[in-house]
């Protein structure tokens, strides 16, 4: 579990996040929804420890995250898997290289079992016959499954993505979205996700809030967001033809 | 107060990158991996500009030199001194300020941009140490070999020309190359030249590890890289030169 209690963000000057309360349960995909440039990416990042946080406090399972230095945090920190917008593979090593990285800086394992279990991540990715490759020589939606192999390499407790679906197709986009679906199922774990995706949402929205301008102003899941009354969620969610049909129709 | 600002933020930078390392092998492997890159990967450029650095500077020192009463065998001489105590590590250095420099600030920049370096701070490694260190290290540990061998091939180069074309005899030259010989320039040169890849590789690094932006600031990070790093050699060239020989 993964809980927020009044954050508090400001850049520059400028106050990102107000307030924010929210909690995360373990075995759920919890998304974060709103527009570009209205504070999602921000939130997750100060969640994972990566902005500081002006106020307010970041708690995972019972220890406040927000109140330890590097240090401290790395016990938590060994126990998250992130997926980044736009994959962030190292550039430089092949994708076995990439999926073991964690595996060399955190386990004891002999490099027969490292491989194991790297050999395991893929296939859970349902990627085969790539571990020679480097990122470049693979295709978008399976740089985003090398990243999620990359992530759970540890079993992690903790997983995050920003942006999952960012730019890729929506066949390839759902598959990504099922897999995290399934793997956090799978193993238990408290799964944070940054979307502006609404296929996203309807497939996997177990627990939903929505920010707009910094500020957490709804809070339900998949089905409670059709009858939402908060008139910016309505005009953010159903903005497309399809989907305001499909609100007409519920 | 923006020079304050960088020079207080590189000190805290420094503090990180020499923080204690993940582990060990790991450091040890990606040492000789760096050295391999920004040092063995330069031998090329450093051996063509040290055989027509020794060439030029014998040529240059023989017509000004060219006098009844001062002896043949000074144009060795003079060529060796200019050699060993400036151009094979003040050049070389700033040959790879331009060639290493731009390298490591571009490509740690790009790591930045592209979020590899959240990717490894979330795992709680710490990045300036785990990408970086191995950078200093690695062309610490291969600047003097390099600079040995410029050197080697400086003298070669100048030897070379002066002989093929006639402005000093093999004789005289090797002569000069060997008269009122100090150990200790070859001592100079090398502290001069670790201190330099010091400067290029933290310096570059600094550079990179900072960029906020897109592929953009990424080449303007690697173009500052490169004009601090050349800044800073000449200053601390002279710096040096004052400490180790006045």
């Amino acid at each position: 579990m993964i809980e927020v209690v009044n954050v508090n963000k400001t850049f520059h000057s400028k106050q990102i996040l107000f307030d924010i309360s929210a909690r995360f349960e373990a075995g759920q995909t919890n998304l974060i929804i709103g527009q570009s440039g209205h504070g999602k990416t921000v939130l997750l990042k100060s969640i994972v420890g990566l902005h500081t946080i002006d106020s307010g406090q970041i708690i995972y399972g019972n220890e406040v995250f927000s109140a330890m230095d590097f240090k401290e945090q790395r016990n938590i920190r060994k126990e998250i898997g992130m997926l980044f917008q736009g994959s962030a593979l190292f550039d430089s090593l092949s994708v076995e290289e990439n999926v073991r990285f964690p595996l060399d800086m955190f386990s004891d394992m002999c490099n027969e079992e490292k491989l194991d279990r790297v050999n395991f991540c893929l296939n859970r990715v349902n990627l085969e016959n790539v571990n020679k490759l480097y990122p470049s020589e693979i295709s978008g939606g399976m740089q985003k499954r090398v990243a999620i192999a990359r992530a759970i390499a540890l079993n992690p407790k903790y997983l995050f993505c920003d942006e999952p679906n960012s730019g890729l197709d929506p066949k390839t986009a759902i598959v990504i979205d099922n897999l995290i679906y399934e793997i956090t199922k799978e193993y238990g774990i408290t799964t944070i996700i940054n979307t502006h995706d609404m296929n996203s949402v309807m497939a996997i929205g177990e627990k939903i809030i929505y920010i707009h301008q910094g500020k957490k102003l709804w809070e339900g899941d998949k089905e409670d967001i059709f009858t939402a009354t908060e008139q910016s969620l309505n005009d953010f969610v159903f903005a497309s033809e399809l989907f305001k049909r499909i609100k007409q129709k519920s | 107060m923006g020079l304050l600002f960088h020079l207080g933020r590189y000190a805290l930078f420094l503090k990180r990158v020499f923080a204690r390392p993940e582990k060990c092998k790991i450091l040890i492997k990606q040492i000789f991996r760096e050295a391999e890159k920004l040092g063995t990967n330069s031998i090329g450029i450093v051996a063509i500009i040290s055989v027509f650095m020794g060439a030029v500077i014998t040529l240059q020192t023989a017509y000004n030199i060219e006098m009844p009463f001062i002896p043949k065998y000074t144009v060795g001489l003079a060529a060796r001194d200019s050699i060993l105590l400036e151009f094979s590590s003040t050049i070389v250095s700033l040959i790879l300020a331009g060639k290493g420099g731009s390298n490591i600030a571009s490509e740690i920049g790009s790591m930045r941009v592209t979020e590899q370096i959240d990717a490894i701070e979330i795992m709680g490694i710490n990045s300036s140490g785990y990408l970086i260190l191995p950078k200093v290290l690695g062309l610490v540990f291969m600047m003097p070999f390099l600079v040995i061998l410029s050197m080697g091939i400086g003298i070669t180069g100048g030897w070379l020309a002066g002989s093929l074309s006639g402005v000093v005899s093999s004789v005289d030259f090797i002569y000069g190359i060997r008269y009122a010989f100090q150990p200790f320039y070859i001592t100079y040169s090398l502290v001069k030249a670790s201190v330099f890849a010091f400067l290029i590789a933290t310096i570059s690094s600094y550079h990179g590890y900072y960029v906020e932006g897109g592929s953009l600031e990424v080449g303007i990070a690697s173009t500052k890289a490169v004009v601090v790093s050349s800044i800073q050699i000449l200053l601390f060239n002279l710096l040096l030169t004052q400490l180790l020989l006045a």
